[in-house]
């Protein structure tokens, strides 16, 4: 079992609050990101589900027990680190069986030399090493088991921290942006062996990342945190196509969403840039905003179409999708496009008309909450 | 332009000469003398090694030792009287004794101080730690009165105890552990606790392992200074010459009627400086190869 709930979670380090009364349900073998920028405290959520920080106020509630009081080792969770914090000093070998030694053996079996002719300590030892072994062949790593950390590659030494936290069998794996050191294609390569990991194991995965495609292609649901808040909560593709606030919609989504003043009617009827959007919606506010996804504009040469005027300023080439960053009314406010590199390359300088591509766009209040 | 790069440079080196002469310079008369004999010596002659001949030394048959006994070369005199005249096997192992001591004790207080102010939160850690700092500004001189008079209260003087109990807590070591600690990525010691390590064993297995370069460069510090420390003993051991450490020794050959024949004295001298010498090239090979913190990143 790994259900974790947290309930009203403060914590503050002196006059700055980290978390303000947050509260969230894990459920059992889920994969949970938690996801926001950098300093948003997720990093210390996550700190205080593992017991290494304690919450000014709220409950961890792990399997149903309240484990406020528990120390860090007693909660039965395994950590992964951003800088895998293996022990210099230890063999790959040594460091997966540190945490089984310190659970499964008492103080005297620990001890050296003395612990040596504790007959009991002899089983133990056996299965702790067919537990290494077991974990080392998951992880591809048994010809590394003798090297130290310092003898390995940055991915090799991800794969050791992820060993010396499965050797531990826990209720749930806590992450805290474990593939930030690595390079561009071991990251993506990465990103999919945690998958078919999670898969297999079936525990509760919770992941802190700022990288919100990690977030995006691995979670079952993904928090968005901004700010010490939690703002949403769902499947990744919930969040991407329907976020509950404006905040979320700029923060999820690469590169970011485009926003738009717009005006509505007394009908409900919402216009901006000269496009009417095809839905009425229903508000008491004149003024809005309309944030479209650059996936959901397009560049039209269709004189008939709903469109406006803009100049081409900077092109992005991805070589599956070309992004434009185009320049509005000579003003400084700038959208970004999706192109189709079928469509040809369009230069910088060019005007072009932009228009909606499904007449289609999520309504926001100014002060940024969603209008359905 | 090249002429004058190299003028540039050879200035630098001819300075760093200089200095590295004046530092080798004494060490160089004293493997010499040690070496002579003493005509040799006050003449100011005979190179680095002299001529080495027979001879009987007058300073040893004064000693009531038979000239046939008396009579072999100047080098083996000056160690073979140097030995005979003071138990310096004696010496070297209360040196060893107090220095080993001392170092040991002062890592096994500096760590968990140490550990403690660079990565735990308490309430007034900033201010012990200043007090630490302002703890390094007290010369040893100005507390060596009430120190001894605390010993001498009591009873320890002319023990090992007086040798080694003053020294045993280390703000140097404190401060320098400290520093070294605050390098240490927080995420080992969660690491640990995750694994269910408590402080101590942190301190123990995680911490100490990990600071052996910054250790190796302490136990420097402290075992030289001790080990060549003159003032302390001279005060605390006044008249028990069993517990005399090696510069306390050295005076032996100072004084009395022989005072002034300097081979035996200086053999005496090359004896105590070699263990720091030898133990120092085998350290300094473990201090650039050792366990850096490159596993981490």
């Amino acid at each position: 079992m790994g259900t974790i709930s947290l309930k009203n979670i403060n914590k503050s380090f002196g006059s700055t609050e980290v978390l303000k009364q947050l509260s969230l349900d894990i459920q059992d073998g889920e994969f949970l990101t938690l996801v926001g920028p950098s300093g948003c405290g997720k990093s210390t959520l996550l700190k205080i589900i593992a017991g290494l920080e304690q919450q000014n106020s709220g409950d961890v509630i792990i399997d149903d027990k309240n484990v406020n009081s528990t120390r860090a080792s007693k909660r039965d969770l395994a950590m992964v680190f951003q800088s895998y914090a293996l022990y210099p000093h230890l063999t790959v070998r040594k460091n997966l069986e540190t945490p089984l030694k310190l659970r499964d053996y008492s103080f005297v079996e620990r001890l050296p030399l003395v612990g040596n002719f504790v007959p009991s300590r002899k089983e133990k030892k056996k299965s702790i090493d067919d537990l290494v072994f077991k974990t080392s062949e998951t992880l591809k790593i048994t010809e590394l088991l003798d090297r130290k950390p310092g003898q390995l590659s940055g991915g090799q030494r991800q794969r050791a921290a992820l060993g010396r936290a499965m050797v531990r069998e826990p209720v749930a794996f806590l992450m805290d942006e474990p593939l930030s050191n690595l390079d561009a294609a071991l990251r993506v390569h990465m990103r999919s062996e945690l998958s078919e990991l999670h898969n297999s194991l079936k525990t509760t995965f919770i992941y802190v990342t700022h990288d919100q495609a990690e977030a995006l292609t691995m979670s079952t649901r993904m928090a968005v945190m901004i700010d010490g808040e939690l703002l949403q909560l769902d499947t990744p593709s919930e969040v991407y196509n329907n976020p509950s606030s404006l905040r979320v919609a700029e923060f999820v989504g690469s590169p970011k969403i485009n926003t738009f003043a717009a005006q509505i009617s007394s009908d409900g009827s919402v216009e901006f840039m000269g496009i009417k959007l095809e839905r009425k919606f229903n508000t008491n506010s004149q003024k809005a905003l309309v944030a479209v996804r650059p996936e959901h504009l397009e560049i039209t040469k269709d004189s008939n179409k709903p469109a406006f005027e803009a100049t081409v300023s900077y092109r992005e080439n991805l070589g599956s999708d070309i992004f434009y960053h185009v320049q509005v009314d000579q003003s400084d406010f700038k959208i970004i496009v999706r192109g189709s590199p079928q469509a040809g390359l369009i230069s910088n300088g060019e005007t072009v008309r932009i228009s909606l591509s499904h007449a289609e766009a999520m309504l926001f209040e100014t002060s940024g909450e969603r209008i359905r | 332009m090249l002429a004058r790069h190299y003028i540039g440079e050879s200035w630098k080196h001819g300075l760093l000469i200089i200095g590295a002469l004046i530092v080798l310079i004494p060490f160089y008369m004293m493997v010499s003398m040690s070496l002579k004999s003493q005509q040799e010596i006050q003449s100011i002659s005979g190179g680095l090694v002299g001529a080495q001949e027979i001879q009987t030394f007058p300073v040893c048959t004064k000693h009531g030792y038979t000239e046939e006994v008396c009579t072999m070369r100047p080098y083996k005199y000056n160690f073979w009287f140097a030995f005979k005249k003071a138990p310096i096997p004696r010496y070297l192992m209360n040196g060893l004794i107090v220095t080993v001591s001392i170092f040991l004790i002062q890592v096994l207080i500096a760590l968990p101080c140490s550990y403690a102010l660079a990565k735990l939160r308490f309430k007034g850690r900033e201010f012990v730690f200043s007090m630490v700092l302002f703890c390094l500004l007290i010369p040893v001189h100005a507390i060596a009165l009430p120190l001894y008079v605390m010993l001498a209260k009591a009873g320890l003087v002319d023990t090992y105890a007086a040798l080694i109990i003053p020294w045993t807590i280390s703000v140097f070591g404190i401060f320098l552990m400290r520093q070294f600690f605050m390098t240490v990525p927080d995420e080992l010691i969660d690491a640990a606790r995750m694994d269910g390590m408590g402080e101590y064993s942190i301190v123990w297995k995680v911490m100490l392992p990990v600071a052996i370069p910054a250790l190796l460069a302490f136990a420097i510090f402290s075992v030289v200074a001790h080990w060549n420390d003159y003032f302390w003993p001279r005060i605390v051991i006044t008249g028990n010459r069993d517990l005399f450490t090696p510069p306390l020794g050295i005076r032996e050959f100072r004084g009395g009627i022989d005072s002034d024949e300097f081979g035996p004295m200086m053999a005496s001298i090359v004896t105590v400086t070699i263990p720091l010498i030898v133990a120092f090239i085998v350290a300094q090979k473990r201090f650039v190869e050792g366990i850096t913190m490159t596993g981490m990143k």
